[in-house]
């Protein structure tokens, strides 16, 4: 099963649901950080890495001998990421998609990809936990790529938790993708409430069964129950607002670890995923 | 008649929910009647602080997707050969190929190599951006459409539309509430902004989130200042994050104490300098040392 963890707003506490769940699942899980531009569940879960692999992205390179400048890959290309002028074209790397269109179109085959990095993908193992993080380079805009090489080692007869990044735009809709299940997590305040609506208009788009953890029970109001009930939205977890959690987060503790009171509160979670999933989700 | 200049002060923070857009609509009522420009258009939050009145409302449309018109579809299979996306799902017996359009990235591949020709290629409707009137000063948002692509070029956007009501109306300063992270959208949020506010908070994350941030600060030339958010959860790590920014480059602006008033000034529709909250007093410290217009 592949079960996303995932918010519309920042902050509300997708990594510790993510690595305390993964702790409590046990030996065998993978945690995979899809959070490529900020990865944080290494300094939870630390474990030693047992590998690293560069990511690429295909560009292209144009071998100015073969181009006539007839300017067809400018005219393909929906990203301005190549451009011609009439002669031989100037590429823009950091907005190519890497479509691979302008290598397809050229008449000429004067156009060839070649990688260009984007990031690092890392493999560490923490108590028999498999985890596996993206790790964007600084001034890389695209995410996706990477997420998507996060996900291609994913092995599917295992259980797979994704801890998403914050939003509702394409890198988040790139992690739970092809997800059994997404739990959403948000805080019972008026941001929480508005962004856990983004969150869930987005994931019936994808068609994703999904269930809610509220954190931070008691920081705020209770909007965020109403809406849940009135929309027939599960409450899979509450966590209460206890500010020696912050504090053993501000640490790199493990809740379960730190406040050995909390355990059952994810054996539970993991339960409540099972149970609801199985009964046809929604 | 001289110019003035329109400055620019854009709040990231890296980690996500460390408090930009309270601290944001905060300066929005320190300063003195600013632009406000949300540019976090996946998840603004910020029009829940400012109530606005929405004075102009602008459909944002942008790129393309492809859309397999079923009756011409062969079936030859050469569109999901060449889609590096993932959007082509391949139809069953007899049945033709269809686009998955959360997948697709508007390439055009497929539209171009169809060799029956049966790939429609619309534009799409990625969003809307609004200008609004607030109790601090016109601002400008926008919302992005559910699963839509081009949040960089929204963000863009609301940036220019912001700068542009600024210069027309005579107002020196822009106050962008950035989104978290450091790709596309925070790229496009900062690029050529005059000053950054990166707002953390002292955990491990938070440090650790606030290297990278400053690093592609320093990668587009900004200059940074920092202010720790929830100090006293950790007041070691908050004197660690401190020495960190120092050494990455960037001015320290303060620190606001952890401050449970800032959830009931939201839930007021309130700034948290609206309220008698005790960090009030420090938000205002940190926006007096930016000394901005």
């Amino acid at each position: 099963m592949i079960i996303s963890v995932a918010s519309g707003k920042g902050g509300t506490g997708k990594t510790t649901v993510s690595v305390n769940l993964a702790r409590t699942i046990g030996a065998g899980v993978q945690l995979l950080d899809c959070d490529v531009e900020e990865p944080n569940a290494h300094l939870f879960l630390k474990g030693r890495e047992i590998g690293s692999d560069i990511v690429t992205i295909p560009i292209p390179t144009v071998d100015e001998s073969l181009c006539d400048g007839c300017g067809e890959c400018g005219r393909l290309c929906r990203y301005h990421a190549i451009v011609s002028f009439g002669s031989a074209p100037l590429v823009f790397p950091d907005l190519c998609h890497g479509c691979g269109g302008c290598a397809l179109v050229c008449p000429r085959g004067a156009i060839r990809e070649t990688g260009k990095r984007i990031g690092v993908v890392e493999t560490r193992d923490a108590d028999g936990i498999t985890l596996i993080q993206g790790r964007l380079d600084i001034g890389v805009a695209m995410a996706p790529p990477l997420i998507r090489a996060v996900k291609s080692r994913l092995n599917r007869e295992k259980t797979a938790i994704l801890d998403a990044p914050p939003g509702t735009s394409c890198p988040v809709i790139a992690t739970v993708r092809g997800s059994d299940f997404v739990v959403l997590v948000t805080e019972p305040t008026p941001f929480g409430l508005h962004d856990l609506g983004l969150a869930i208009e987005m994931i019936r788009e994808i068609a994703v069964p999904f269930g809610v953890v509220v954190n931070r029970m008691g920081a705020g109001d209770d909007r965020v129950h109403r809406f849940c009930r009135d929309e027939g939205v599960p409450i899979l977890l509450e966590i209460p607002d206890d500010r020696r959690i912050a504090e053993a987060y501000s640490r790199g503790e493990l809740m379960v670890d730190a406040l050995p009171d909390y355990t059952d509160h994810f054996a539970t979670l993991m339960w409540n995923i099972r149970d609801f999933r199985n009964s046809g989700g929604k | 008649m001289s110019e003035t200049k329109v400055e620019e002060l854009v709040i990231i923070s890296g980690k996500g929910g460390t408090g930009k857009t309270s601290i944001t609509a905060s300066f929005a009522v320190l300063a003195g009647f600013p632009v406000i420009a949300d540019c976090d258009v996946d998840a603004a939050d910020m029009h829940l602080i400012l109530t606005p009145a929405v004075r102009e409302r602008h459909e944002f449309w942008c790129g393309n997707e492809a859309v397999i018109r079923r009756a011409d579809c062969i079936r030859c299979g050469k569109c999901l050969d060449l889609c590096r996306f993932g959007a082509i799902i391949p139809g069953g017996e007899g049945e033709s190929y269809s686009v998955d359009p959360v997948a697709c990235e508007g390439c055009g591949v497929c539209v171009r190599f169809c060799p029956a020709q049966a790939i429609d290629f619309p534009e799409s409707l990625s969003g809307e951006w609004m200008v609004s009137e607030t109790r601090c000063g016109p601002m400008v948002h926008a919302r992005l459409g559910i699963a839509a692509e081009n949040s960089g070029k929204l963000v863009s956007t609301v940036r220019r539309e912001a700068k542009r009501l600024a210069e027309e109306n005579g107002h020196r300063l822009v106050l962008v509430d950035g989104p978290p992270g450091i790709g596309c959208p925070v790229i496009a949020s900062m690029t050529g902004a005059s000053k950054a506010l990166v707002v953390t908070e002292p955990t491990v994350s938070g440090e650790h989130d606030l290297e990278r941030v400053l690093k592609l600060a320093r990668h587009f030339d900004i200059p940074a200042a920092v202010c720790v958010n929830k100090w006293d959860l950790n007041p070691e790590m908050t004197g660690r994050i401190e020495t960190l920014a120092i050494r990455s480059g960037a001015r320290i602006a303060g620190r606001i104490r952890y401050d449970r008033a800032v959830t009931s000034a939201q839930i007021k529709k309130k700034a948290v300098v609206e309220i008698d909250a005790p960090s009030a007093e420090d938000i205002r410290r940190v926006w007096e040392s930016l000394d901005l217009p």
